[in-house]
């Protein structure tokens, strides 16, 4: 008793979560959502041409193991463009599919509102993990800049980062009203965790207590670890505990509190 | 044959507002059954229960034999929802939104069938912040239908579409339901219900006030007849306030109406006769759903108690 002739033997029938991380992508690709992404490249692009300019920040410094300044920079970068997506691109994008009904009307088919925020999340992991290699490519071929010597241990802080911002970011959604609020709690956590990730004072040139409450930031965890690595350490297990702890707590706390109207 | 959708003792509130106070009701399979009532009298509350997209508060509903909210997964591949007031992302392209969420069921309808259908072929590729009105509310059409549902509830189908656009949309849903899809409609629009309904339920803050066809309904309610005409002279109202079949009369300008029950014409008419009156430009206009309506909730023009929020 259907409405219609059965499909065409040649249509094609992805998975719902795949179909709905495909069109995320293209939607992520479309309007507004474009120049986001290419802030997320371009800024901190931007910034590594600069202070890949300084002289200063080129010369081998004893104490970083005959790295250079820019080398220890670098994740600093890496940990902005993550904080951008997950912080200024999450939560409007998400609260604004509820203030617009989108998650209301996904509630009444198969697919459910879960997948949509799966396939979003999905779709900025994948740009974060593109800005990441673009940027350390970059770095390396026009500046010299050492891959980390520690690879497995700074994919685990990178991955570990990006789960605690975008659990977040998937926070600020679940509690923001409409997607112009989001976009406001957004802007107004990310510049605070900047400051403490050292983008404008480096952590170790911080007052004793900025950088004990650095270090307890998500950023201020991540940056450490992640230059750790690029040092060839492994992370310390309280700066990776620090950005699990976040990734659980956030995470747990939007899964409860998120509404889907 | 069991019922599509049945509906008992239905009770939700939002905190202190009681949205639905006691609703009960069955649909039958293949009929395009409306739910009809004015705004804030608790439409929207009960096919959101009946979606599965609240909890009620007390009572029972099956729709299909599921329970909406147990049984969601497999509902909502049975069950087509066109919402009031829903939207889609500004870029999503049309072609893309159907071929989207024909992917989210088991037994999907041919999504470029249904698209000719609703008259988007052209619209395919167009971005849908860039769709006319009309456009947005047949898409959303489509996509209730693109699962090849059993039931299918539209809200507020044509609300803000011009006449024709209207029009034409009625003829589609007609088409749909030749087809075997039995659909809920909900509606504040009288004319609506009376042309695509098979039975209408009239809801009331809260309450079903009666179940029965359009047509059952305003005979029920002894519904009047309203005579205007242009007298050729001017005459004593006493004349037409006799009649036991005449309730009212009124001037308006130069026009005469005169309301009554179904008799009231003849007598009307003999009365005009005997005294020589000619009736120009004699129009009657029968009882209608929306006569029934102000007369089965007790209404009088004007005077609308203000129900709980909808």
């Amino acid at each position: 008793m259907s409405v219609m002739t059965a499909p065409p033997p040649t249509a094609t029938r992805g998975s719902a979560l795949g179909r709905l991380t495909l069109t995320e992508l293209k939607l992520f690709t479309r309007g507004r959502a474009l120049v986001g992404m290419l802030l997320t490249v371009a800024v901190p692009l931007l910034l590594l041409i600069i202070f890949g300019s300084i002289r200063s920040f080129n010369r081998p410094v004893k104490v970083y193991g005959g790295l250079t300044v820019l080398d220890v920079y670098v994740p600093i970068l890496l940990a902005f463009s993550v904080a951008l997506l997950s912080l200024l691109t999450i939560p409007p994008a998400l609260a604004g599919y509820r203030e617009m009904g989108v998650l209301r009307r996904l509630q009444t088919t198969p697919a459910g509102p879960v997948r949509v925020l799966t396939a979003q999340l999905a779709v900025k992991f994948g740009a974060a993990a593109v800005t990441v290699i673009v940027i350390l490519a970059v770095a390396r071929i026009g500046y010299g800049v050492a891959w980390p010597r520690e690879l497995a241990g700074f994919a685990v802080a990178g991955l570990l980062t990006a789960a605690a911002l975008m659990a977040i970011g998937l926070f600020i959604a679940a509690v923001a009203p409409t997607g112009n609020v989001a976009r406001g709690i957004g802007a107004i956590a990310f510049y605070p965790m900047m400051f403490f990730a050292g983008l404008w004072l480096p952590i170790p040139n911080m007052p004793r207590v900025l950088q004990h409450i650095s270090h307890a930031t998500p950023l201020g965890a991540a940056v450490p670890a992640l230059q750790n690595a690029t040092l060839g350490h492994w992370p310390t297990s309280l700066q990776l505990l620090t950005l699990a702890a976040y990734a659980v707590a956030f995470g747990l706390a939007a899964a409860r509190l998120f509404r889907w109207e | 044959m069991p019922a599509v959708i049945e509906v008992q003792h239905l009770h939700k509130s939002y905190g202190k507002t009681v949205a639905v106070d006691d609703i009960s009701f069955a649909v039958e399979q293949g009929e395009i059954f409306g739910i009809l009532g004015p705004n804030g009298a608790g439409k929207s509350t009960t096919v959101e229960c009946i979606e599965g997209l609240r909890t009620p508060d007390r009572g029972q509903i099956t729709v299909l034999g599921l329970d909406p909210q147990r049984d969601r997964a497999e509902l909502t591949q049975q069950l087509g929802v066109q919402l009031q007031d829903s939207q889609l992302p500004d870029q999503l392209r049309v072609a893309e939104a159907l071929e989207l969420y024909s992917a989210f069921y088991r037994a999907p309808a041919d999504w470029r069938e249904l698209m000719d259908l609703l008259g988007l072929a052209g619209k395919a590729n167009t971005r849908f912040g860039k769709l006319s009105g009309g456009q947005k509310q047949r898409l959303s059409i489509a996509l209730a239908l693109v699962g090849s549902p059993q039931v299918a509830v539209l809200d507020e189908l044509t609300t803000g579409l011009d006449p024709q656009a209207r029009r034409d949309t009625w003829e589609l849903i007609e088409g749909v339901r030749s087809r075997g899809v039995t659909i809920v409609l909900v509606t504040h629009f009288m004319e609506e219900a009376e042309r695509l309904c098979d039975r209408v339920a009239l809801i009331d803050a809260g309450r079903v006030v009666v179940v029965d066809s359009p047509a059952a309904l305003a005979e029920q309610a002894e519904a009047e007849q309203r005579i205007q005409f242009r007298p050729s002279v001017p005459f004593d109202d006493g004349l037409l306030t006799v009649l036991p079949d005449v309730t009212n009369v009124i001037h308006r300008g130069d026009v005469v109406v005169v309301t009554g029950n179904n008799n009231a014409l003849n007598a009307v008419t003999s009365v005009l006769a005997r005294h020589q009156i000619v009736a120009h430009q004699l129009r009657v206009e029968q009882g209608s759903l929306e006569d029934a309506f102000l007369t089965l909730t007790g209404r009088h023009d004007g005077a609308r108690p203000r129900a709980g929020q909808n």
